[in-house]
């Protein structure tokens, strides 16, 4: 009653409800996230076990990296590893999405059908792929002795470990960009297909000289997403080639053959707890991606412009 | 035209089968014995002792506590995420509040840091938080997100009109009630797709709980799942049996939801 009429005045100008209720994801942020990546960049140079005195050492973990065999052989096994399974993965999602669009039945079915598997565990999916390219016993190595060829060591030998990680992110990933291609491909005005048909172009044609450049931001997109997602690889080969020995529980299999950047992070930062050392190599991995990120984008919008 | 159109479906389906043979190879093997697998030709058909397999699995690891968990944190999150989300979202669509843009800004370049950066640093915060093997450690950090806020956000500008929050204003509504009664139940099928993201991704998140979850007798299940496989890897038919059960109730929950989902999915990747 009092003092009504100037209150109302100021509660008009104020804006706490609002800054409240954005309030929560900053803090979170700040504290799970600003906070975090702040110190792993002063954690990048100091020898750490999380346990005793941190160490300043400069940049003795970058000069120890830079020298270190084990990391440029990750970082060979992921951009392998990359390369095997987007090419398939883009070049198939294109065919699909396609094909999807020329047909007018059953599509929301074919569309469920080839999402599935990106809903599905990650983890159950590598299990499964594990089975399925296992040495005696897999149904792939059984599928070439039916066709009369011999059986190969797909989850000993080096190339063959990376295709057996590479299938499990194509089989996650194929019908996901598909299925973003086909949004792209519906906003394609008809009249240019029209226009097409009237020239006489055939359908492979058509879809090269009018779909493909007409994707192109889109295409551009998917390239970005699987190599930011691509270069962080990381639970196929841990869940693959994982073994159960406490001296060295991931390092990625028979030869290191599958040790993604990450899994490599992941073991010198939580096996052999050497945080500084870990944390060195999240920024390298980072470095590499916004690095290739950029390449990418260069060499895509160079290639489908012309 | 007749046959093209038939061998387009054709090639289609032969995707379909692919995409769908996992699932059906996962039941195969987990309802056979291993010794059934271990074998040339191998069996393809299904067998009946799936709940031998599963009674195995039982025994291995505690798969009802892994099963709870999980529930626990994906209901937890999803929950957190959408009253959070969609509140800020809310805040930023809208209301011309000082520092709008700044935050929004700010708000959309987290999108850019990749997670590994930070997981070392957010161990070390969980551990002296006195979190690390407890179920929060999973539930906080993800209790709101960029991409929830920027999704809730295009949505509440489209679909709730000002002259109703205007109208609600009069009516003397603060806030919180024009948040509660107008903007809500204005964007239900947004918050449903966020919901189910959310929900997804946390029932088959790996790499945080693997790292933080150092309690053995508190895991989620794609973490005990994965702890199976190691220990008892041989054994597919028990393995499979166990990821089986990790992977219905979700795909079960994805294909109800399917239709308005997928597209839902297209348009938040592509955007952000």
């Amino acid at each position: 009653m009092r003092a009504a009429a100037p209150r109302t005045r100021r509660r008009k100008r104020s804006y706490w409800p609002q800054y409240l209720a954005i309030s929560p994801f900053f803090v979170i942020f700040a504290v799970f996230g600003l906070f975090p990546v702040l110190f792993s960049l002063y954690l990048a140079f100091h020898r750490w076990n999380g346990l005793g005195e941190m160490e300043f050492v400069g940049l003795d973990q970058f000069r120890f990296l830079v020298e270190d065999s084990t990391f440029w052989l990750a970082l060979r096994n992921t951009f392998v590893i990359w390369f095997l399974s987007t090419v398939p993965t883009l070049c198939l999602a294109l065919v699909i999405a396609a094909m999807l669009n020329s047909t007018v039945r059953f599509t929301s079915v074919y569309r469920i059908a080839y999402f599935v598997p990106n809903i599905t565990s990650l983890v159950a999916v590598a299990i499964f792929f594990g089975a399925v390219f296992s040495t005696n016993f897999g149904l792939v190595n059984a599928f070439l002795q039916t066709m009369g060829l011999p059986a190969f060591e797909w989850l000993t030998d080096p190339f063959g470990m990376k295709i057996a990680v590479a299938s499990v992110m194509t089989w996650q990933w194929t019908g996901y960009n598909a299925i973003i291609y086909l949004a792209g491909m519906q906003a394609i005005p008809s009249d240019l297909y029209e226009a097409a048909k009237v020239d006489g172009a055939g359908p492979v044609q058509t879809f090269f000289r009018i779909t493909v450049p007409m994707l192109r931001p889109i295409i551009l997109f998917t390239v970005i997403v699987s190599t930011v997602n691509g270069l962080q690889s990381f639970t196929e080969s841990q869940v693959l080639f994982g073994s159960n020995t406490t001296l060295n529980p991931n390092t990625g299999g028979p030869g290191q053959g599958a040790l993604t950047m990450v899994l490599y992070f992941y073991h010198q930062a939580f096996d052999n707890r050497d945080f500084g050392y870990g944390a060195a190599i999240s920024w390298a991995v980072f470095l590499v991606i916004v690095l290739f990120a950029v390449i990418n984008w260069r060499l895509v919008q160079r290639r489908v412009s012309e | 035209m007749l046959l093209r159109r038939l061998a387009l479906h054709l090639v289609l389906l032969f995707g379909v089968v692919f995409s769908l043979f996992p699932f059906y190879w996962m039941v195969v093997m987990a309802t056979n014995m291993t010794s059934d697998i271990y074998r040339y030709p191998p069996k393809l058909t299904f067998g009946s002792e799936l709940a031998t397999n599963i009674a195995h699995v039982f025994e291995k690891i505690p798969f009802f506590a892994a099963m709870a968990n999980t529930a626990v944190v994906a209901v937890a999150t999803t929950a957190l995420v959408l009253f959070f989300d969609s509140l800020a979202a809310f805040s930023f669509a809208k209301f011309d509040f000082p520092g709008r843009r700044v935050l929004f800004g700010l708000l959309l370049g987290m999108f850019m840091l990749p997670a590994q950066l930070a997981l070392i640093p957010q161990f070390v915060v969980m551990v002296k938080l006195g979190w690390a093997g407890q179920l929060q450690a999973l539930i906080v950090p993800a209790a709101a997100n960029a991409f929830g806020i920027f999704w809730m956000r295009q949505y509440i500008s489209r679909a709730v009109p000002d002259e109703l929050l205007d109208a609600a204003r009069l009516d003397g509504c603060g806030f919180l009630r024009q948040y509660w009664h107008v903007a809500l139940p204005a964007v239900r099928p947004g918050l449903s797709f966020l919901g189910i993201y959310t929900f997804i991704a946390a029932w088959n998140d790996y790499v945080w709980p693997l790292i933080v979850l150092v309690d053995p007798d508190r895991l989620t299940l794609q973490v005990a799942l994965s702890q199976l496989n190691r220990s008892y890897g041989q054994d597919y038919s028990m393995v499979m049996a166990g990821a089986l059960l990790a992977v219905v109730p979700l795909v079960v929950v994805f294909v109800l939801f399917a239709r308005g989902f997928i597209a839902d999915a297209v348009k938040g990747a592509v955007r952000g």
